[in-house]
C-alpha cells in the first residue's frame, strides 16, 4: 500500500487547543483530557500534539524531533545535523509502554544552533533549518523530522491521541500552548510521520476538513519553492501561512482574508478603500483561498489563530476563562476541562479567533 | 471551358405534398439554390448550389424541405475519400488553393471528451449554488508575486486588470469578417453579462464606442483602424500574432466586402482588398514583440492590460513563456479547432495543436518557471459548452474565448461557407439584405442567454465539487481524471487516469 505522501488520503478529525495568554506554563494533562473526550471523532489511525514553551532550558535552540525506522537513518541524519549545526544536547524522547501503541519508531531529539559557516549567502537561520528539514525528509530513507521549532515540539503517531499523550508522557511537560489532533483517515497505511500536527519551524497546524482547493493551493505554493511531500491539506495550509506571514510579511488579518476570503457580495458593501484592498487580495492571492470545509488551529511561539472556512462547514467552538483561551471542534471538549467558562462562542465562517501572548508582538 | 467534374455536396428534398410554392426559400437563399420557375409556376432547386446552411429548412412555413448529404457514392476506397477526390476536381478546374470558413472539422481526438470531473461524496460536502454564494468573478492581468503593505494599507495599486463576472469572453471577430449586426449583438451581450467582446482586426465602428468598457481592441499585422482613440476606447488591448484556424497566415478580406462603412472603420479605400500580412512587419523576434507591447502601454499610460494572442503550435510552452517575459499581461492561445472567416483548407485542417494539450503544457511551464501569476491565460479554439470551460479552468486557464459557440447562438448553422460572404443568417456577410436578417437586439438577448445558461451550469458543476469560488478550481487538476488516454497524453495534461 502507498504511504501518506505518495497518495492523498482524505480524513475527518477532532482538534483542540489551549493557551495561557500570560505565557504561564501548565501540564499536558488538560489537552489530553480534552481531545480524549472526542474519542469518536478519531479512529485510532492518527493522533498528536504540539506544545510550546516546553524547553525553557534551550529557548534559542532549534529543537529537532526525529523519528527513525532504522539505525542507518539515524546515523545519516546525525551526520547531516553535526555538519550543519552545533548540537548542544541530544537523546531519546522519553516514552512509556502503552498496550495499544505498536510499531513505534525510534523517537530522538536534538537541541541545535546553526554553525555560522553553514549559512548560504543571504540565508537566514530559519531558512537553513527549513532546508535541512526538507533534505532529511526527502533524501534520508527511514528518517522523518516531526518538528524543528524553537522551544516547542510535536509528538504524534499512529494511535488514538490520548494513547499517544500517555505514550509520550506529556503530563510531565509544561507548556503555555497545547494543540491536539485526533484523526479519522479514510484509509492509511499507518505511518507515524503522516500523523498530525504538521509543523515547520515553530509553526504547527492541526486541521479538520478536506479542502477542495488543494490542487490549486499546491500548485501555487510550488511556484514559491515549497515541496508538498505529504499530500495533506495541513501541509498546504502550513506553507500558505509560512509564505504569507514569514516570507512575504503580510499582516495577519490579510493572511486570514486570503485563506478564508470575504464573499464578493460582502466586499461590495465595504467602504471604497477596504473594497480596493480586499479586491486586490482576492485577485492576487486567489490561488491560496481554501475552499471546502475546514477548521484549523495554527500555533506559534507568539500565540494561536483558529479559523473556519467561510461557509463554516466544520464545527469550531471557542471559550475564554481568565488568562486561558480554548478552541475545539466541540464545546464539550472545552467544558470537560473548563466546566464554566466566562465566555463561549461559535466563531462565524472566516472569522478568526486570535490569541496572542500579552508581551505583545505580531504572529511573526 | 471543359466540363466540370464537381458534383453536388447536398441534396435538396422538397415534399411536394407540403410545398405551397410560397417562394420563401427562393427569397431566403443567397446561394440561389432555390429557383422560381416562371413557366411551370413552381419552385425548383439546384443541388449544386446548396451549402446546407439550413436557412430554408428553418423558415419554410410547411416544413417541406429536407437537406441531405448527396448520395453520390464513389467506389469504396479507404484511402481516397470522396472529399479527397472532389478537392482534386476543384483544384484541377481552378488552379487555386482551397478556401473554407469555420474551424477544423477533421476527426482528431477531442481531449475535453476524455476528461472527467470530480464531485464531493461524504468526506467533504458538495455546495448548493441555490443556497450559497457561488463566485465566478475573474481578473485578467498581471498579478504581483506579493502584496506590498505598510500600516495595513496597500503600498501600490495592482496592475490594470479586466474584471469579468463570468470567465468567458467573445473572441476576436472583425467587422468585415462578420456583420455589424453580429458585432452589435455580441457587444451588447457582453455589456449585459459583465464580460468582454473583442473587435478583431477590423477597427471599431463608430456605433460601438459606447461599449468601450466591455471591449478588447485588437492590433493585428494589418493595423486596420488603429489610432489613439481606438486604443483608448477599449478596456484592454490585444496584439494578434496568430489564429488557431490558420497559424502562420495573415488575413484577407476581399474588396467586395469593403463597403463604405467597413472602409471607414478600417481606414482603407472602399473596394480594396484588406490584406493582413502573415507576420507583423515590425515583429520578427521576441524582443520586437516586447517593443510593441510597451509602445501600446505607453500610448495608453499603462492603464490597460495588453495581451498577445497566438495560435497553438508545437513549441507553444516556450513561446508563451517568452511572451510572458516580454511583458504581456494576458496570453490568449487559440487551438487548431478555432473558427475563422476564411482560411486555406489545408492549413486549417493540418496546422497547429489541440488547445487542451497546449493549455496544459503552457500552464505547467509557466508554473515551473514561477511566472504563472505574471500573466493571465485565456484559451479558445472550440469551447462547445460549460463543461469544456470547467475543464479548461481546471487545466489552468483563467478564462476562455468563445467564437463559434457565440455565432451559433446568433443562428450560425456551421455551413463553413463564411468565406463566400453569402451567410444566409446575416452573420458572415456584408450584404445589407442579409445583414438585416440578424436583429441585434434579439441577437444580444440570445448571446447573453447563452452566457447566463453556462454561468448556471458552471456554478452547478463547481458546487458538486465542493468549490464555491472559481479561483479554487483554477489549475486544480486533481479535479480531473483522464479516460481513454495514453500515459504520455496523461502526463502532458498533468492529470491522473480515471480510477486512480
Ligand atoms: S419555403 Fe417551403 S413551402 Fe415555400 S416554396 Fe420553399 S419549400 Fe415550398
Ligand atoms: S457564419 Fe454563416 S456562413 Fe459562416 S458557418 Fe455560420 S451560417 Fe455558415
Amino acid at each position: 500500500m502507498l504511504r501518506e505522501g505518495q497518495v492523498r488520503i482524505p480524513s475527518g478529525c477532532a482538534i483542540s487547543g489551549i493557551m495561557n495568554k500570560r505565557g504561564e506554563v501548565f501540564s499536558g494533562q488538560d489537552i489530553i483530557k480534552s481531545i480524549a473526550l472526542m474519542h469518536d471523532r478519531s479512529n485510532g489511525l492518527g493522533g498528536g500534539f504540539a506544545a510550546y514553551g516546553i524547553y525553557p532550558d534551550y529557548p534559542e535552540h532549534y529543537a529537532f524531533h526525529l523519528y527513525y525506522e532504522e539505525q542507518a537513518a539515524k546515523e545519516k541524519t546525525e551526520q547531516k545535523l553535526n555538519s550543519l549545526f552545533h548540537v548542544a544536547e541530544s537523546g531519546k524522547i522519553p516514552t512509556r509502554r502503552v498496550s495499544s501503541i505498536r510499531q513505534a519508531p525510534l523517537a530522538w531529539r536534538y537541541f541545535v544552533r546553526p554553525k555560522p559557516e553553514s549559512l548560504l549567502e543571504d540565508e537566514s537561520e530559519d531558512e537553513l533549518v527549513v532546508r535541512t528539514v526538507m533534505h532529511i525528509n526527502s533524501q534520508i530513507k527511514g528518517a522523518f523530522v516531526v518538528s524543528s521549532g524553537q522551544n516547542m515540539g510535536a509528538f504524534k503517531g499512529v494511535g488514538f491521541p490520548e494513547d499517544m499523550g500517555e505514550y509520550f508522557r506529556l503530563e510531565e511537560y509544561k507548556g503555555n500552548i497545547w494543540l491536539a489532533h485526533g484523526r479519522f483517515p479514510t484509509n492509511t497505511p499507518g505511518w507515524w510521520g503522516g500523523a498530525h500536527p504538521f509543523t515547520l519551524l515553530d509553526w504547527s497546524i492541526v486541521h479538520n476538513g478536506e479542502i477542495s482547493s488543494y490542487g490549486a493551493n499546491k500548485r501555487y505554493l510550488e511556484m514559491f519553492g515549497y515541496r508538498l511531500t505529504m499530500q495533506t491539506d495541513t501541509e498546504a495550509i502550513t506553507y500558505a501561512f509560512d509564505l504569507l506571514l514569514r516570507k512575504q510579511n503580510v499582516p495577519l488579518d490579510i493572511a486570514i482574508a486570503t485563506l478564508a476570503a470575504p464573499f464578493w457580495r460582502d466586499i461590495e458593501r465595504m467602504d471604497p478603500e477596504r473594497q480596493k484592498l480586499f479586491k486586490t487580495v482576492r485577485a492576487v492571492y486567489g490561488s491560496l483561498l481554501l475552499n471546502g470545509p475546514f477548521s484549523i488551529i495554527l500555533g506559534s511561539n507568539k500565540g494561536i489563530v483558529a479559523l473556519n472556512d467561510r461557509l463554516k462547514l466544520r464545527s469550531l467552538v471557542a471559550a475564554s476563562q481568565g488568562d486561558f483561551l480554548y478552541v475545539a471542534s466541540e464545546e464539550s471538549a472545552i467544558r470537560e476541562i473548563c466546566p464554566n467558562p466566562e465566555r463561549v462562542w461559535a466563531p462565524r465562517g472566516g472569522e478568526p479567533v486570535i490569541g496572542l501572548f500579552e508581551e505583545g508582538g505580531n504572529l511573526v | 471551358m471543359t466540363l466540370s467534374l464537381s458534383t453536388p455536396d447536398f441534396l435538396i428534398e422538397r415534399n411536394r405534398d407540403r410545398c405551397i410554392n410560397c417562394r420563401v426559400c427562393v427569397r431566403q437563399c443567397a446561394n440561389e439554390a432555390h429557383i422560381w420557375d416562371e413557366e411551370e409556376q413552381r419552385v425548383k432547386s439546384d443541388d449544386a448550389l446548396c451549402v446546407d446552411c439550413q436557412r430554408c429548412v428553418t423558415l419554410c412555413p410547411t416544413h417541406a424541405l429536407t437537406i441531405r448529404k448527396y448520395p453520390l457514392e464513389f467506389r469504396e476506397n479507404a484511402n481516397w475519400s470522396a472529399n479527397a477526390i472532389k478537392a482534386i476536381y476543384k483544384q484541377a478546374e481552378s488552379g487555386g488553393i482551397l478556401l473554407t470558413g469555420m474551424g477544423n472539422d477533421q476527426p482528431y481526438p477531442i481531449f475535453w471528451d476524455h476528461l472527467l470531473l470530480n464531485a464531493s461524496q461524504v468526506t467533504n460536502p458538495s455546495i448548493d449554488p441555490l443556497r450559497e454564494p457561488m463566485e465566478l468573478k475573474t481578473f485578467l492581468g498581471r498579478k504581483p508575486e506579493k502584496l506590498m503593505m505598510r500600516d495595513g494599507k496597500l503600498v501600490e495599486d495592482m496592475p490594470p486588470q479586466l474584471e469579468l463576472e463570468v470567465p468567458i469572453m467573445f473572441s476576436a471577430m472583425s467587422y468585415g469578417s462578420i456583420s455589424l449586426n453580429a458585432i452589435k449583438s455580441l457587444a451588447a451581450a457582453a455589456e449585459k453579462t459583465g464580460i468582454m467582446y473583442n473587435t478583431g482586426e477590423g477597427g471599431l465602428h463608430k456605433d460601438l464606442y459606447k461599449y468601450g468598457k466591455n471591449t478588447i481592441v485588437q492590433v493585428a499585422s494589418g493595423r486596420f483602424g488603429v489610432h489613439p482613440q481606438y486604443l483608448e476606447a477599449g478596456a484592454a488591448i490585444e496584439i494578434k500574432i496568430g489564429q488557431g484556424a490558420k497559424p502562420g497566415i495573415g488575413g484577407h478580406l476581399p474588396g467586395e466586402k469593403v463597403g463604405l462603412e467597413v472602409s471607414q472603420t478600417r481606414m482603407i479605400p472602399e473596394g480594396t482588398d484588406a490584406i493582413s500580412p502573415a507576420p507583423h512587419h515590425d515583429i520578427y523576434s521576441i524582443e520586437d514583440l516586447r517593443q510593441l507591447i510597451y509602445s501600446l502601454k505607453e500610448a495608453t499610460q499603462y492603464r490597460k492590460p495588453v495581451g498577445v494572442k497566438i495560435a497553438a503550435v508545437h513549441n507553444i510552452a516556450a513561446i508563451a513563456s517568452g511572451i510572458a517575459r516580454a511583458g504581456a499581461d494576458i496570453i490568449a492561445i487559440d487551438g487548431f479547432r478555432g473558427g475563422t472567416g476564411a482560411a486555406p483548407l489545408r492549413t486549417r485542417d493540418n496546422v497547429g495543436l489541440p488547445i487542451e494539450l497546449a493549455l496544459a503544457a503552457v500552464d505547467s511551464r509557466l508554473r515551473e518557471e514561477g511566472i504563472r501569476n505574471q500573466v493571465s491565460l485565456v484559451i479558445g479554439g472550440s469551447i462547445r459548452n460549460s463543461a469544456d470551460i470547467v475543464k479548461a479552468i481546471a487545466l489552468g486557464a483563467d478564462a476562455v474565448y468563445i467564437g463559434t459557440a457565440a455565432l451559433i447562438s446568433l443562428g450560425c448553422h456551421l455551413c463553413q461557407k463564411c468565406n463566400t460572404g453569402k451567410c444566409n443568417w446575416g452573420i458572415a456577410t456584408q450584404n445589407p439584405q442579409l445583414v438585416k436578417r440578424l436583429n441585434p437586439e434579439i441577437g444580444a438577448e440570445r448571446a447573453a442567454n447563452l452566457i447566463s445558461a453556462w454561468e448556471h451550469e458552471i456554478k452547478e458543476l463547481l458546487g458538486g465539487m465542493g468549490i464555491n469560488a472559481i479561483e479554487s478550481l483554477r489549475g486544480n487538476r486533481l479535479m480531473l481524471r483522464g479516460i481513454g488516454l495514453s500515459d504520455r497524453e496523461l502526463s502532458i495534461l498533468g492529470v491522473m487516469a480515471a480510477g486512480e
